[in-house]
Parts: structure tokens; sequence; C-alpha cells
């Protein structure tokens, strides 16, 4: 392994330019005479609009244009998408309603735009805005979402406010295992509906250029191909050859950077109505109420198990929170990234999951680091701790007697693993977590008057999405390949275009890694190219933890063909036969002699092509690639928490942190370690701390951080991270992804460590001190076995 | 944030000047004021800075107390060696108040103007009986506080320092809001000759209060196991997203015994 080829810990190149505040983010960009947006937003959860009053607004100082929905419906602006369909168990499709990019007619969640005012400065707008009198006819808001379905209707295409009722699984197989079950547990579980929180807040300019009828959107993406292909193809704004969408630096996105949203939207297309540039930054109110929100589900749970403790079927019912409107991959999340891993890494003969998802006059949700996933390890691994703790048994043991061990493993809920350990990172990370020093630990706390748990969480995921056909047979509306072209300088320095897009995860090092590591040149002569549809012809984006799996496998195949075309011109320039030729280390030498050259002369002979016909091999040295994945990938692991609890205040100490991933091979270990840390402390923030409430009248109380509680520094132990390796089958780099795991599997780790500590189960996240301290008050219930 | 016109006076008279102006008000640190404007909560056409006010800020012992001039930062009150051997209670209370930068800005005076419910200096003012001074009059503390983000300053009063008598033992003891980091709970227990103070921060729903049941008991007896069995009323607690008053009133205890041990 060299220094900075493949499985090295490079620091990361680009944090030279993050901490010494050179990032050049969206909101770095000014465009020449650009004006600035401010958007109205409802304060009613659901209401209708009867009419909008801005002749005053107008008049205010410094005020270019104000716009409304109807303007938009004037000019067929088409609505924003959801572009994922789902069918319900009786076949008919999804209910979407229609989501404007400014209400029209009604609102329906407190954040909902209703207006821009676009200013000479964002004071003006906002001072303008403070001028327009919106009638509104206040509808009940429908917030809870267990009363949702006879509530207040949302919308008129969506009756009962439900968008779908779908299913996963054999119900009559399913009920069978059940009906001879020997033991069943139950659980009633809600999994917390979280606030994004990138740290850098949405933005966007637009820019249009009336010369060349072109329109440039900068924009804090994920994604900028997908916002391009939606923005042109589905809203109509400009044909993709007009249509420039620039995702420069981001900073983290966690899922609430994959959509396309309202604003994002207006900007582009009111710079083109005014004919200036149109700058727009949500501010960190903006995004508490208008970010799409993540999870937000209600769950009844069961698990079927026989007398051996062999687990015989899961049964499972989903009330899933929409929103108010279906944001653009709302529908997949808990459909299919939720509900065919609650196999989880067990082998169930029998499982089947229910899912209603509902409407609510709340934020959009959609995914959020995990995106269904989470959901279904909390479900599942909730279970299986309860199961064994109903049953008596060791919940390490119950989990490993019930885990895969043979692959492929085809699960009953579409999944098929390829490849993985389960009792190796169980094993590994029983003895990091002294799981044998356990009692004497529990003792020694109750000795102090805490009480101690530990909890366990053997979480699985599929990323690295995925096969374009696959999806597409779920109902999904793009492929999710990637792209990638490697571009060889004359003197051998390459220029890397990914579809994938940093904003957070280090691709300008992983990713150069690769490329030092294949071509045997240093990373500095590498540069990663990302997020600039004119630089960049397509790509699908970063999420799913599917850069590496499928972003790098591009890459990699493209470098293939550029290995494969630099031997046929050493071939020439050595004088033999391509198939003589050997490359290593950045050397091409010819079998057997000690003919060689560098890679960099390479180049340069590819490029003044002297020494071969150019009508027989072209010149040049640039190639591209599409890759699709065959097959999802599957990382797993093992995470342990232990907790201590101070009985008298609710405080939850988490003590010990640890957790064993399969990642596959890694390109960066210091870099996969970053990634489960963050993912970790995330999922410790969802267990313990945060939490979107809205009261009965739709107000989001958890509007600020005075309410909002995110993890912080000290809210975390130093974790213990380590890794297993089973090499990923489906792509040419043998990696499964890390960019969600620590989110995916801490949540449960976390409520079972709780839960044991408290000797009873109810208990729901967030365990906030307060809700801890009631839950203590509680006399434990006995389990089972005790 | 609305258009405002700023001063910055350089005496206390010229201060007191400019705030005669319409809907000025007074900027201190900013840590409380400037996001309420930002926010557009609060809408002030003159801000009238203190920061170049000569004398408002410093450390000082007079006889038997501590004095501090209002536009003390608290991280100067946190570092500062003086206040930690006379009042340790007062010394640790001001490193616990938000963040560094919220320390290197947040101002005594300020934090005592706009008495937050949730903050943390009123508990030693009333716990310690401090006099706070403006230029009008000296307060005593338990004239003070008048309910939530109200006290008795007048619109053209400006504090300038703040007494705090030394006393034999101190110690404060903060719960915080998880989210917020302000004070869930916040008792200041306070030890002298004239007998035993407990103020508690945070949780009553008119804002800060002392705890006179705690305080008999602790003068007959300075220790925790004294006041276990104060019953705590949930009446008057504040009742929030972040717990219910039941929560609070079983916290002031917890709290209030945990400050007990802790003072020195
Ligand atoms: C992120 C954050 C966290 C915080 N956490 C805490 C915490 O944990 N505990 C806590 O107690 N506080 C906390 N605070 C508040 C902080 O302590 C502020 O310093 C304090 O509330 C106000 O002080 P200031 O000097 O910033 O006053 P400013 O914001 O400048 O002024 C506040 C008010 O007081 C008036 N005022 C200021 N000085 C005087 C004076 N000398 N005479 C008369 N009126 C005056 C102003 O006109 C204004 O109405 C936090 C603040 C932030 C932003």
């Amino acid at each position: 392994m060299s220094a900075t080829g493949l499985g090295a810990s490079v620091k990361r190149t680009e944090d030279i330019r993050f901490i010494t505040g050179k990032g050049r983010y969206v909101d770095d960009i000014n465009r020449p005479g650009q004006a600035h947006a401010y958007f109205l937003r409802s304060q009613h959860a659901h209401a209708t609009i009867n009419a909008i009053d801005f002749a005053e607004a107008a008049g205010s100082p410094g005020v270019v244009a104000i716009f409304t929905g109807q303007d938009i419906a004037a000019d067929k602006v088409g609505g924003l998408i959801c572009g994922w369909m789902i069918h319900s168990k009786d076949g008919s499709p999804m209910k979407a309603g229609a989501h404007p990019a400014l209400a029209q007619g009604k609102v329906r969640y407190v954040g909902d735009a209703v207006a821009v005012v676009i200013a000479d400065s964002y004071a003006k707008a906002r001072d303008a805005a403070e001028k327009i009198n919106v009638d509104y006819g206040v509808l009940p808001a429908v917030t809870d979402l267990k009363k949702a379905v006879g509530a207040a209707n949302i919308h008129e295409a969506a009756p009962d406010n439900t968008c779908y009722n779908w299913h996963l699984g054999d119900k009559a197989a399913t009920d069978a295992a059940f009906a001879k079950a020997a033991h069943v547990t139950k659980l009633d579980l809600v999994n917390n509906r979280l606030i994004p929180n990138a740290m850098e807040p949405r933005a966007a300019v637009g820019d249009y250029d009336s010369g060349t009828d072109t329109m440039t959107l900068y924009t804090t993406s994920q994604n900028p191909h997908v916002a391009r292909l939606v923005l042109s193809a589905f809203i109509g704004l400009a044909p993709e050859h007009k249509l420039r969408v620039v995702a420069p630096d981001v900073g983290g996105g966690f899922g609430s950077k994959i959509f396309i949203y309202a604003e994002e939207t207006i900007c582009a297309w009111a710079a083109k109505k005014i004919d200036r540039p149109v700058k727009w930054t949500a501010d960190r109110s903006e995004a508490f109420l208008s970010d799409a929100h993540g999870r937000d589900h209600a769950t009844h749970a069961e698990l079927a198990m026989d007398a051996q403790g062999k687990v015989t079927g899961v049964r499972v019912h989903t009330l899933a929170n929409m929103g108010s409107y279906l944001s653009t991959f709302a529908s997949s999340v808990p459909t299919y990234l939720y509900a065919p891993l609650l196999s989880g890494q067990y082998n169930i003969p029998a499982i089947y999951a229910e899912v209603d998802a509902i409407y609510t006059t709340t934020a959009p949700v959609d995914a959020y680091r995990g995106a269904g996933r989470p959901e279904a390890t909390f479900v599942i691994e909730r279970l299986m701790e309860l199961a064994a703790r109903e049953t008596g048994r060791d919940p390490a043991e119950f989990r490993r007697q019930n885990f895969v061990t043979t692959f492929p493993h085809q699960t009953p809920v579409i999944m098929a693993y390829d490849v993985g350990d389960y009792a190796g990172a169980l094993d590994k990370a029983l003895i990091h977590a002294d799981y044998k020093g356990v009692a004497a630990r529990k003792a020694a706390s109750a000795a102090k008057g805490k009480l101690r748990g530990v909890g366990f969480s053997a979480f699985i995921e599929a990323c690295g999405i995925a096969p374009s056909a696959a999806v597409g047979s779920l109902g999904a509306g793009v492929g999710l390949w990637e792209s990638a072209e490697v571009r060889v300088n004359p003197i051998g320095t390459v220029e890397i275009l990914t579809g994938s897009h940093s904003h957070g995860q280090g691709h300008e090092t992983t990713f150069a890694q690769l490329v030092s590591d294949r071509l045997g040149i240093p990373l500095e002569n590498v540069a990663i190219v990302h997020g600039d549809t004119d630089k960049v012809q397509m790509g699908m984006g970063t999420y799913g933890s599917r850069s590496g799996a499928v972003g790098m496998s591009a890459i990699s195949k493209a470098l293939d063909k550029v290995v494969a075309k630099a031997k046929k011109v050493a071939g020439h320039v050595l004088e033999a036969s391509e198939h003589d030729i050997e490359f290593k280390d950045g050397k091409f030498t010819v079998k057997g002699t000690d003919k060689a050259i560098d890679f960099g002369s390479v180049a340069l002979q590819a490029y003044i092509a002297h020494k071969f016909n150019g009508q027989e091999l072209e010149p040049g040295l640039k190639e591209s690639a599409f890759w699709d994945p065959t097959n999802f990938t599957f990382p797993a692991g093992v995470h342990i928490c232990e907790v201590e609890i101070d009985p008298e205040t609710g405080i939850v100490n988490v003590e010990r942190y640890t957790a064993v991933d399969d990642f596959g091979k890694l390109i960066n270990p210091m870099i996969v370690h970053g990634q489960v840390h963050g993912g970790i402390a995330q999922g410790i923030g969802q267990a313990l701390m945060e939490g979107a409430q809205y009261n009965s009248d739709g107000q989001l109380l958890t509007a600020s951080y005075m309410d909002y509680c995110m993890p912080r520094a000290d809210s975390v132990p130093s974790f213990n991270v380590d890794t297993i390796e089973t090499v990923c089958p489906s792509n040419p780099l043998g990696i499964k992804g890390c960019g969600e795991a620590g989110a995916i599997a801490s949540p449960p780790a976390v409520i079972n460590a709780i839960t044991d500590a408290l000797g009873h189960e109810d208990i729901a996240m967030p365990a906030t001190p307060a809700a801890v301290w009631k839950a203590a008050q509680k006399r434990p219930m006995k389990h089972a076995a005790e | 944030m609305h258009n405002f016109e700023y001063a910055a006076p350089a005496s206390v008279a010229d201060a007191v000047a400019a705030l005669a102006k319409p809907d000025a008000k007074v900027l201190a640190g900013g840590q409380t004021l400037l996001p309420t404007m930002k926010q557009r909560l609060a809408a002030p056409t003159q801000l009238v800075d203190l920061r170049k006010v000569a004398g408002l800020a410093g450390i000082s012992r007079e006889g038997d107390a501590v004095v501090i001039g209002a536009m003390t930062r608290h991280a100067d009150v946190a570092a500062s060696p003086l206040v930690h051997d006379a009042i340790k209670g007062l010394g640790a209370l001001a490193g616990l108040i938000g963040d560094p930068a919220v320390r290197h800005r947040g101002t005594l005076g300020g934090s005592l103007a706009n008495n937050d419910p949730a903050a943390d200096y009123p508990a030693a003012v009333l716990a310690l009986g401090a006099t706070i001074v403006t230029n009008k009059r000296e307060i005593v503390a338990d004239d003070y506080f008048k309910g939530l983000f109200e006290t008795v300053l007048g619109e053209d009063e400006i504090i300038t320092k703040v007494k705090f008598p030394i006393p034999e033992k101190s110690a404060y003891e903060k719960f915080r809001n998880p989210a917020s980091r302000y004070a869930m709970v916040g008792v200041f227990v306070a030890k002298s000759k004239t007998g035993v103070r407990v103020a508690v921060t945070g949780a009553g729903s008119s804002g800060v209060f002392r705890q006179k049941e705690m305080e008999a008991a602790l003068a007959a007896n300075f220790a925790a196991d004294a006041i276990k069995g104060v019953k705590i009323a949930a009446a008057n607690m504040i009742s929030d997203l972040h717990g219910d008053a039941d929560y609070r009133a079983h916290l002031v205890g917890v709290v209030a015994r945990r400050a007990v041990e802790a003072s020195a």
C-alpha cells in the first residue's frame, strides 16, 4: 500500500480550504446586478388564500418585483414533483397532491411559501414583505399522525389524507408463522421527526443570460444533474442544454439537499422574469421550517419465535408522516428503503409489512441520513432485544443464533444479501465493549445510585443504490448509475469528472487516492471536478452511501479504459505489442525487457501522436464510463452502547460506544471512521435529544436551537470504532459504503441500553432527561427470565 | 433587522441623554438584544452602546463586597481570581453561561436588565443579596426582579455596577436545558453570618425566586440532608417542551442539595 493509495488514511486535502475560510459556497457567489429574494411564508398550518394585497409592499423602497402563485401559474411553471411511484395494495397509484413552488389558493404548513419579494437588498425585500397583507381563511391543522385519516382534508387528490396504503411480503405465510409461534414480542414504536440542520443552510442564485438565453442556477445540491433534469423536464424552466446547475462547496446535506425545493426553483425562474440575478440564502429559522424533515413513523411491530429461540416471523404496520406535500423522493423512504431491511441480519422466513403514508399539515418529510433504513433497524433491533429479554436469552447470543450465515441469502423482502460475517463483527464488538465486564460495571453504578444498561444493534443497510433496472421496477423515476470521465492532460496530470457530489464526504481526497493508486501518480497531480452540469455531463449525485460503491466504480471503469488506451500508446512508443505491455506503479514496461516509459510521457505521446497512426489509434487520452451496479451493497455491523442513568435527574450518559462495521474494502480508514463518528453522534442525537414538535395548531415548537436540541461534542463519549472486512462482490472496488451506518445503527443501540438500565420498555425517542426521569419512576416490570 | 441610529457615548450622563430619544435602547454585549432585532422581534430606533462609557467594566473588592461593573463580561468574571477567592459560586456561575463566544460578549448588566427567567446571574444576585447600582439609585436584590423579563428599572435607567456581599460559603448548581443550555433549574446557595439564602432560576413561572423553606432548614443545619424533606410545589413551575412542572419541582430539590454539597 502506498502512502496515498487505496487503504491509506490520507488527510483530507480539501480541508485546508474549508478551515481557512476559502471554501466557496453558494452564499459566497455574487453576480453583477443581483437582486435578493425574501419568501413570505404562511404562518398558518392550513388555510385558504383568499387574497394577497401587495400594493403597499410593491411601492416599498428597493422592491424590484413581487410574485405569487398566480404568476407562476400564468407562466406555466410546473409543480414540484415526487420521482418515485408507489402503488397501494389495491394497485392504485399513490395520491400526490399538487405542489406549486408558490402556494396557489391554499397553504398546507407553517412555512409554505406564499409570495416572493425581490428587492435590491435582502433587508429591503424583507421590509417590503412585512407590508404584504394576505387574507387567509384558516382551516383546521392536522398534526397528529394517528388522527390524520379522519381529519380535515389537505389535498383534494388524497382522500383521508392518505397518499398510499402499501405492503410488502407474504401476509398469509407471516400470519401462519405467528399462529404457530411459541412466543410473540410486541412493540409500539415512534421514530421521531428530525430536522436535518446541515451547517450551511440552503441557498440559491439564479442567473439568466438573455444574450444566449441560458439560465444558471447556483444551488446547495447533493445532485445538481438531478436538479437540472427536474427543473428542465418537469418544472419546465429551460431545456437542459440551456440550463446549467452548479453546486459548489456545499456544507453538509444529510439528504436534505437532494430535493428540488420551491425557493431554488423560484430564484432561477425569477432571474429570467426580471432579467437580473436573484439570490436567496435561508436563515436558520427558515431552515427549521422549510427543509424537508426526516423519519416520523409510528409503528406497531411484532416478532414471532419458536421454542428454541429461532425467529420465525416479523409483522409490521407503520404510519409514515409525509408532511404536507410529497417531496422529491419521499414516497420511497417508508417503502422500498424501509421494509426490505426488516429482515435485519437475520434468517427470518416470513415478513409482512404494511405502510400507510399520511399527509399532515407539517413540513414535507423525505430522506434523511439513512432514509428508511434507520427506521427499519430501529424496529428490528428493538424487537430482537426485547424478544431476548422476554425469553431470558442473552441479546448477543440470541442475535447470533438467528444470524444469516450462508451467502447469498434471499430474504422474504426483496433483498439478496451478497456477503457478510455477522458473527465476526459481533465477536469483535463484544471484546471491544468488554461485555464480560458489564455485570461488574452495573454493580459499580448501582452502588452510586445509578442505573447502567447495555444495548445492541446489529444493523444492516442496503446502500450503493442501486441497479437501475431494479429500482425502476420498484417505481423509481430515474436510473441510479453513476458516471465518470477521466481526462489525462498532456503532461500526465489528471482531471476526474464525477457525477457524485461531495458535501463533506471528502471525495477530493478519496477519489484522488483511487487515481493515484491506479495510475501511480502523486495525489497532487489529480483534480476532482464535480458539481457543475456544464463540466460533468451527467450524474446521479450523492446520497444512500453511494459515492464510493457507485461513483468510484464508474471512475474505476473509466480508468481501466485509460490504462488500456495508454498501453496501446506505450506499445507504439516502446515498439512492442500492446499485449506485452505491463503497467505498474506508474510505469509501462515491455514484458521481459528493461524498456520502460512513465505515465506522463505516455500521456504526452498520446497527445502529440507522433509515434502512431492517428487513423488507427485516436490521439488523446480521455475516457468516460457509466457504472450501473449489479446489486445493492450491504454494509452491516454490530454496535454496542453502554449508558449510565442518573435516576434523580434523568440524565443519560453514554459511557461507552463500540462499533464494529463491515464496509468491505476501505479507501481511507480515517475518513471512514469520521463518517462513522458523525453518524453515531447523529444517532445519539436522535435517541436522546432531537425531535421536531408541532403543536395542535401546526406551529413548529422546535423552530430554533433554543428548543431543538442538537448533539454537541460533549454529548458523546470517545467512540471505539473498528471494522471487519468481507469484500463486496458487486463492484470492482469491493466497497460497501459507510456514510449512513452510524446514524442507522445507533438509535436502537442507545434505546436498548436505556431500557436495559430502566428494566422496562416504556421510553420513546428522544429520551430526554425529563422523559427518562419519568420512566425511572416506574417500577421495572420483570422480564420473564429475571 | 430594521434600521436604527447608533450612539456610542463616553459617559453615563451622555448615555442617559441619548436614551431620551423615543424607542431608544441600551446596547451592552448584544447577546440578547441583537438576535431579537435580527428576528425583528425588537426594533429600537436608537441604540446606545455602553462599550465606550468609562468605568462600567471591572472587578474590585470594596470592604465586604465584590463590586462588578455592569459592562464586565461573563468571561472576565469567570476568570477572575478575586471573584473565585471571595465568592466561589459566582465565578463558577459565570463560567457556566452559554458558550465561550457568548461569555466574551455578554455582560452582567445586560443579563440583569434582561432578566430572562432562565438566566443564571439572577440566582446569584438574589441569593447573595446583592445591590444593583444604577445611574439613579441603589436597588437591593429582593426589590429588583419583577417577573419574566421585568425589573424595576426605568426606561432611562442604566445599571452601572453590582455589589455582591461576600458570603462564608456559596455554590451554584445548574441543570441545563438540553437544547439552549440556559438554566432549566439553577440554584444558588449562599451562607453568610446573617443566614442562608437559596435562589432558584429557570424553574419559576414568574422568574427567579427564593426558596425560604430551604433557607430556614439550612440555617438550622447547613447540609444537603436538611432540605431533603422540603416539598417543592409544582404549581408555580414552568412547564414546557423540555420538562413539565413536576419535573422542574423535583429538580429544584435535587439541584439545591447538590449546590449545598458543593458549597465552599
Ligand atoms: C447562544 C447564547 C447562549 C446563552 N446562554 C446563556 C446561559 O446559559 N445563561 C444565561 O444566563 N444567559 C445566556 N445567554 C444570554 C447572555 O448571558 C447575555 O449576555 C445576556 O442575556 C444579555 O447580556 P448582554 O450584555 O449581551 O446584553 P444585551 O443583549 O446588549 O442587552 C440585553 C438587554 O439589557 C439591556 N441592557 C444591557 N445593559 C444594560 C445596562 N447596563 N443597564 C440597563 N439596561 C441594560 C438592553 O437594553 C437590552 O434590553 C446566552 C446568549 C446566547 C446568545
